[in-house]
């Protein structure tokens, strides 16, 4: 502890977010700064990094007409800490944690650090139970667990956030839904998506907290908002045992701003200028989703990433498809075709439903049929390829019947509209749709047999 | 052990720390800042010293103070290390769970190993003995597993007393005449290579039961396997099925920047599942090194060296040991941004330019050897690599390529129609495939390389008609040809797939010669019928 405040005038350069100040005696990592200019500007800052007498601060807030000269920093001898409570339900703030919706700030019961702490692999319960999100080719194919980290991967254009205000209308866990609530963060968001998400949020029944990051907000506050929504996550779950989805939405613009401010700090680039440090500090969010011993509450996340040019192996899908435990990868393909979700199950997996699927869970019957749509999908898919080239009569009979079961499963097993359905309603429609294909295939059986 | 120093903090960046303390050794351990986190020398400089921090250095202060402990960063090896899961500083995680919560938050233990546990000891050596280095003076009994206690590499001398019975780690076990004992555990500094009387060419494969890799793509005891693939293609899957089933005494599993939640999976599928040789849980064989994505970066980067450190010290007990990482690139990306913060010149994408030769010298530590007390022991390892976008021209791929002898290429077009594991058979290759033919032969079976060159014949000759056969379509082909595409496909589905969540997740040599047999018997037939039908045919 410090015995007084510390204060100094000895700011020597700004450059975008990043402040430099001379001449310090005493400064800690982390250490949150407030930075006071002329015209009454104050705004905090955070010591990135200390080198002899002089440290690097970020600054979060708008730095237009700042001036070395007259600005005064003031140490304050504490780290970031986001204040908690049960009271923060029902809630929206931006991304510097200060309320959008009009009333006053909720009193604290808790302080935490933003960056939280890594959970003790040993600490760590398995995920096993099923979240029904009433959408066929997740439910059927990709089942979502709890506490899981699905993303929903996207590319312009798709309708991503129809899919996802669909899932957050029927979400539910098998039983009671009492405990459950959403955490919405916004990162880098338009007004048109904001108003479209929001008003998603206010017709579900679930209680939720949003922390809002608009497009022309600080790009700093991208930064911060996930970590303070799953500060938030981590104290509703593990403290107050609540089931707790966390929404990110978009993950792409949080990478865009991590390259922006890795940038400004002269850090060597990595791949497509993103830094290389991106896959931990990605992993430092995404690895807050799950369960712990201690607590009956989790934390399930689905970040939606918007693929720039569409490609899987760009950079950001990529390091978060090696962190997240699969991926729900939307086609243009599909969508064009008119099918609602457009979700390409091929490259679509979650690596946690088969500790989620089965007897006791969903149904018996759920992993055989799922393995059965999913191996006469991709086999009719494959076929299309050979299709484009042969032409649909050079093909053999069975090959074609293939192709029509691809085209069914399209349009009446992923294709569902704005309908919910359950997990049963789901695997019986797979079930029907395999069994016209079983009946053509025995046909095929008969005819070659005589 | 020199005195102890004291100087202070004058720059921190990232986990990079700046000390005007002076007179350190190149990585001596050190405590970093009023919390002592654990740090390492790193360089030095004219008028200080650089530091690695390996713990998280959020709140650390300027001026905060340093000590150095005269030692380099090393592992704790003796009893009790079995059925444990470290971090990446060999930390037991349910030590610091006990300590710190649900969450690990830094804070400081004494020691990797509980010392005041009581185990029973039984000497094999007596009083006047001469004992050196790498020598068994007696048997700990853990488990199921006799642990044997060895003078640390470097000593030389005449046993003076020797205990019997009930010991604990904290009391010697053994005075030695020039005044210095021998306890039931010693510190091995982790980068260093421990000593062995030889290295020796290895004429044995290790039976992992996955048939792909035994038949086509096998691993010599001491060998080194790299298993690139892009996500979602099935490396920790096909690890840990591996760790479950191979042959080994000693499974070493290093989760190294993977994910949480796959941790808690294997441990609690490791405690079900039985060791069928031992009937013991898999867990009492194996140690897991675990520093997961989220924890400190750098503490990734010497969770490997922790893991190889633990191995090689089985393997000097006279052990065949496995080591497992999952995965290496995690690695390479925290040896370049600790590379980064220390300002130096980037090599290719980054990394630094000494990637190549660390992973290489690291690789080098696998082999079966002669121990010190002259028993076998061999480390072999099972290296995963996460090439970005799947691309496998990228630099930590290419330099493993040049030092690991057997390569499985996991292919995400194979991944996408569930084929697993995914390896597939056309780019893959394994150098140790002759020296360990002679092997196959004697004990699994005869005809094993008989076989695997005509498996291998089809699975090209598949390969090159697959384009002939997108044009002109199945019935397009010579009957001959045809054959070849049924058979291959059987060898497909029916031998080159496996799941890992069946009985069939393990399979024998002798059943794999059995189905290979089988599938090639059917082509062998089928190709005297077609053969002979056109002989008739011409006739």
């Amino acid at each position: 502890m410090r015995l007084s405040e510390h204060k100094y005038r000895t700011a020597s350069r700004v450059a975008g977010q990043l402040l430099y100040v001379e001449n310090i005696h005493a400064a800690r990592i982390g250490e949150v700064v407030k930075i006071i200019g002329p015209q009454n500007i104050a705004f905090e800052g955070e010591i990135l990094e200390i080198v002899k007498g002089s440290v690097l601060i970020q600054l979060f807030g708008e730095t237009r007409g700042l001036n070395t000269e007259n600005m005064e920093i003031v140490f304050t001898d504490t780290t970031r800490q986001v204040p908690l409570s049960r009271d923060i339900l029902g809630r929206r703030f931006n991304g510097s944690f200060e309320p959008l919706d009009g009333l006053p700030m909720f009193y604290a019961s808790e302080w935490r650090p933003a960056q939280g702490y890594p959970i003790n692999p040993v600490a760590r319960l398995r995920p096993e139970e099923f979240i029904e999100t009433g959408i066929s080719a997740i439910d059927g194919l990709n089942t979502l667990v709890k506490g899981q980290k699905l993303p929903i991967f996207s590319c312009a254009g798709l309708p991503a956030k129809e899919l996802v205000a669909q899932i957050l209308q029927n979400a539910r866990l098998r039983e009671s839904t009492k405990k459950f609530a959403v955490i919405f963060v916004a990162l880098g968001l338009t007004f048109y998506e904001y108003s479209f998400y929001l008003e998603a949020l206010q017709n579900i029944e679930s209680e939720f907290v949003a922390i809002i990051n608009m497009a022309d907000d600080p790009v700093m506050e991208r930064l911060m908002a996930p970590r303070f929504a799953l500060t938030v996550a981590e104290y509703l779950a593990f403290d107050h045992n609540m089931d707790i989805l966390v929404l990110v939405t978009d993950m792409t613009n949080y990478c865009d701003a991590l390259r922006e401010i890795s940038n400004a700090r002269k850090e060597l680039p990595g791949r497509r200028g993103y830094p290389g440090y991106m896959y931990s500090d990605l992993a430092s969010l995404y690895e807050r989703a799950g369960r712990i011993r201690d607590s009956q509450g989790s934390i399930t996340m689905i970040p939606v990433i918007t693929m720039p040019e569409d490609d899987i192996t760009h950079p950001i899908p990529d390091l978060t498809g090696y962190i997240t435990e699969g991926q729900i990868v939307l086609s243009r393909e599909l969508h064009q075709q008119g099918v609602f979700p457009p979700v390409d199950v091929l490259p679509s997996l979650s690596r946690l439903m088969q500790k989620g699927i089965g007897a006791g869970r969903t149904r018996e019957d759920h992993r055989d049929l799922a393995n059965q749509l999913y191996k006469n999908y991709a086999k009719g898919r494959e076929l299309k390829k050979l299709e484009a080239i042969v032409g649909r009569d050079g093909m053999a009979e069975t090959d074609q019947s293939f192709l029509d079961f691809a085209t069914v499963f399209e349009n009446e097993f992923i294709h569902q509209g704005s309908q919910a359905r359950s997990i049963y309603i789901s695997l019986d429609k797979g079930l029907e749709i395999l069994g016209r294909f079983n009946l053509i295939q025995d046909k095929f059986e008969k005819k070659t047999g005589t | 052990m020199k005195t102890e120093a004291v100087g202070k903090i004058i720059s921190i960046s990232g986990a990079t720390v700046r000390t005007d303390l002076t007179g350190l050794t190149l990585f001596e351990k050190v405590s970093v800042g009023e919390h002592n986190l654990t740090g390492e020398v790193v360089r030095l400089e004219k008028d200080g010293t650089v530091l690695q921090v390996y713990e998280e250095p959020s709140g650390l202060g300027l001026h905060e103070p340093i000590r150095g402990h005269g030692v380099s960063l090393a592992t704790t090896l003796g009893p009790g290390l079995l059925s444990v899961m470290f971090d990446g500083l060999q930390r037991p995680l349910d030590v610091l769970g006990d300590k710190t919560g649900s969450f690990i938050h830094p804070v400081h233990l004494e020691s990797s190993l509980d010392l005041k546990k009581q185990w029973s000891f039984t000497p094999l050596v007596k009083k006047g003995d001469t004992v050196s280095g790498g020598l068994k003076i007696g048997y700990i009994t853990e488990g199921f597993f006799q642990h044997p206690i060895i003078v640390p590499p470097g000593k030389n001398s005449n046993i003076k007393t020797i205990a019997q019975g009930t010991v604990t780690l904290e009391q010697p076990i053994c005075q030695l005449a020039d005044e210095s004992s021998i306890f039931g555990y010693h510190s091995w500094p982790m980068r260093l290579p421990r000593p062995y009387r030889k290295k020796i060419s290895s004429q044995e494969p290790v039976i992992t039961g996955q048939r792909i890799i035994d038949f086509l793509f096998p691993l010599a005891r001491g060998g080194t396997t790299i298993i690139p693939g892009g996500f979602g293609t099935g490396k920790t899957i096909l690890e840990q099925t591996i760790a479950k089933h191979a042959d080994v005494d000693i499974v070493i599993y290093a989760g190294c920047g993977e994910r949480g939640n796959e941790m808690s999976e294997l441990i609690e599928e490791f405690r079900q599942l039985t060791d069928p040789r031992t009937k013991c849980p898999l867990m009492d064989r194996t140690v897991l090194v675990v520093n997961t994505s989220n924890m400190p970066v750098a503490a990734r980067e010497a969770s490997i060296y922790t893991a190889v450190t633990l191995g090689e010290y089985y393997r000097d007990l006279g052990f065949h040991v496995l080591l497992l990482a999952d995965s290496i690139s995690r690695w390479a990306e925290s040896l370049r941004e600790i590379s980064s913060s220390l300002e130096e010149m980037p090599g290719e994408e980054g990394y630094p330019t000494y990637l190549a030769s660390r992973l290489s010298s690291f690789v080098e530590r696998a082999g079966v050897v002669e121990t010190l007390s002259g028993d076998i022991g061999s480390l072999s390892m099972i290296l995963s690599v996460s090439p970005p976008g799947g691309d496998f021209t990228e630099p930590v791929t290419q330099a493993l390529l040049r030092t690991a002898g057997s390569f499985l290429m996991l292919d995400t077009t194979l991944a996408n129609s569930r084929h697993f594991p995914a390896i597939n058979w056309m780019q893959s290759y394994s150098l140790y495939q002759n020296v360990l033919a002679d092997y196959f032969k004697t004990s699994i079976s005869n005809d094993w390389e008989v076989l695997r060159s005509l498996c291998r014949e089809i699975m090209h000759k598949e390969e090159s008609l697959k384009e002939i056969m997108e044009i002109v379509g199945i019935e397009g082909l010579q009957e001959r040809d045809r054959l070849v595409m049924t058979v291959a496909e059987k060898i497909r589905t029916d031998f080159l797939t496996q799941s890992a969540y069946t009985a069939d997740a393990y399979c024998d040599p002798t059943k794999t010669m059995n189905i290979i047999r089988t599938i090639t018997d059917q082509f062998l037939k089928g190709q005297d019928h077609s053969t002979g039908k056109s002989d008739d045919e011409t006739l």
